[in-house]
């Protein structure tokens, strides 16, 4: 396990300073990445915000199968699990949600657009799992790990709507359209994919230490009262 | 006992006993008539205007009455142990939701009959669209926060900070039904669009979360 953990970092460091250097270099640079026509300099901050929303989206729907797997089977590791791709997917999502705005302001002229599909699902997955993390740290039920599996399951159930009840106001009511599409270069799809497999490395790396850590934390405590239960029935 | 006859002597017990203490009530309604004070202060639009923004002002105001009645649901429960007790024995858990959310249900209900003559007078509304239509809005609508308060209302039982923890949990999930709400109220206060696909997604929504709320509640319960 140990070695496993120590090459995971290695590779990721070693990936993450190339996806680094892949994005911001510029052409004339070995291996550089031309910037885009219209938006310049500014558009590569979407080879961070494009693989972290993917990265968070995974890792909340790992979540999700985690509380699943939780209420059927009642097995701690699913719930350690649970836990830890809710705290690195809100990081992840925070990511997004602050790198969105700020190459948004630049490009398009707006900080935020209420009527975004994408953007208003995002702000909506992440008050989710903030609230349900919190509701982890405040709980003192003994069952919280039930409690917690059940808010999520109840969040994946609201994405539907949520999708839904966006895009029917925006058929009401149009708003400007503002280009998302266009192809891409295949030089760009390169540095974004490679950018992901470079997030989906920290991430790995993260959860598994946190995972790690966590068990730990759960002996300690399991031991910790043991120990007072011997003593006081001494 | 069945499934309904549970759900009918609670619902009756809750309804006796707040009719006799007039605990909440009282205060309540007062606290729906100073939101909506507040509001006219804060905001006082022109008629035209009032028409399009009313919807949101209403269904805010309905959502923040709606929260110190759910605040309040399981609180008579846990004096003496009466949840205890109710786990202890052999009925399902089930009945017991759904008569607190239908409690809570017809308490909002009544709040907001009360609170709505307050806003036409204040705001001087008219509506343009299909007047009847409000009556589902209101009714899908305030059971859609009502089911998932009440819900929400019993896992906060067992935190720390249980008043903060329940707007915490609740307001997320409340947005999608909370622009039914507010998109069809308005459409049918300026008469410029149908509200009936609001509508539909609004009766979507109380039925899976319903459902959902239905099934799950008898984990909540025993975690509690």
């Amino acid at each position: 396990m140990k070695r496993g953990i120590s090459t995971l970092a290695v590779l990721t460091s070693i990936m993450l300073c190339l996806a680094l250097y892949f994005a911001l270099a510029q052409p004339d640079w070995p291996f550089g990445t031309p910037t885009e026509r219209t938006m310049g300099y500014v558009q590569r901050i979407f080879y961070y915000h494009v693989p972290s929303a993917w990265t968070a989206f995974l890792l909340f729907f790992i979540n999700l199968g985690a509380s699943i797997v939780y209420l059927a089977r009642r097995s701690p590791k699913a719930d350690i699990v649970a836990l830890v791709s809710a705290e690195v997917g809100v990081v992840f999502c925070t990511v997004v949600l602050v790198t969105g705005p700020i190459w948004a302001r630049p490009v398009w002229g707006i900080w935020w657009d209420a009527d975004d599909i994408r953007l208003q699902s995002t702000l909506i997955m992440w008050l989710i799992y903030v609230s349900y993390l919190i509701l982890r740290r405040v709980s003192t039920s003994s069952l919280t790990a039930v409690v917690a599996a059940v808010v999520a399951i109840l969040g994946a159930l609201l994405v539907p709507f949520v999708f839904f009840s966006i895009w029917f106001y925006r058929t009401q009511h149009p708003s400007p359209v503002i280009a998302h599409g266009g192809s891409l270069d295949p030089h760009m799809a390169f540095v974004l994919l490679f950018n992901w497999a470079a997030f989906l490395c920290l991430a790995g790396l993260v959860c598994w230490t946190r995972y790690r850590l966590e068990i730990a934390k759960r002996e300690v405590e399991e031991a910790q009262a043991l120990e007072s239960l011997m003593e006081t029935s001494r | 006992m069945s499934f309904f006859s549970i759900t009918r002597a609670t619902l009756e017990k809750d309804i006796r006993l707040e009719w006799r203490s007039k605990d909440a009530i009282n205060s309540m309604l007062y606290f729906a008539l100073l939101v909506v004070v507040i509001f006219s202060h804060s905001f006082s639009p022109t008629a035209e205007e009032s028409r399009r923004i009313a919807g949101g002002l209403v269904w805010v105001a309905f959502l923040f009455a709606a929260l110190v009645a759910l605040n309040q649901t399981w609180a008579r429960e846990l004096r003496n142990q009466v949840l205890d007790a109710y786990r202890v024995s052999p009925a399902p858990a089930t009945p017991l939701f759904l008569a607190k959310a239908l409690g809570n249900f017809l308490f909002v209900i009544i709040l907001e009959a009360l609170m709505t003559p307050l806003f036409i007078i204040f705001y001087n509304l008219r509506a343009v669209g299909p007047t009847l239509q409000l009556v589902p809005i209101a009714f899908f609508g305030t059971w859609a926060l009502v089911v998932n308060g009440t819900f929400f209302a019993a896992i906060s039982l067992r935190t720390r900070n249980r008043e903060i923890m329940l707007p915490l949990l609740l307001f997320p999930f409340s947005i999608p039904a909370m622009m039914g709400m507010v998109n069809a109220t308005t459409a049918v206060l300026t008469g410029e669009y149908s509200a009936r696909v609001w509508i539909a997604m609004l009766l979507a929504y109380d039925v899976v979360f319903t459902v959902a709320g239905l099934y799950l509640f008898e984990s909540i319960l025993d975690a509690e």
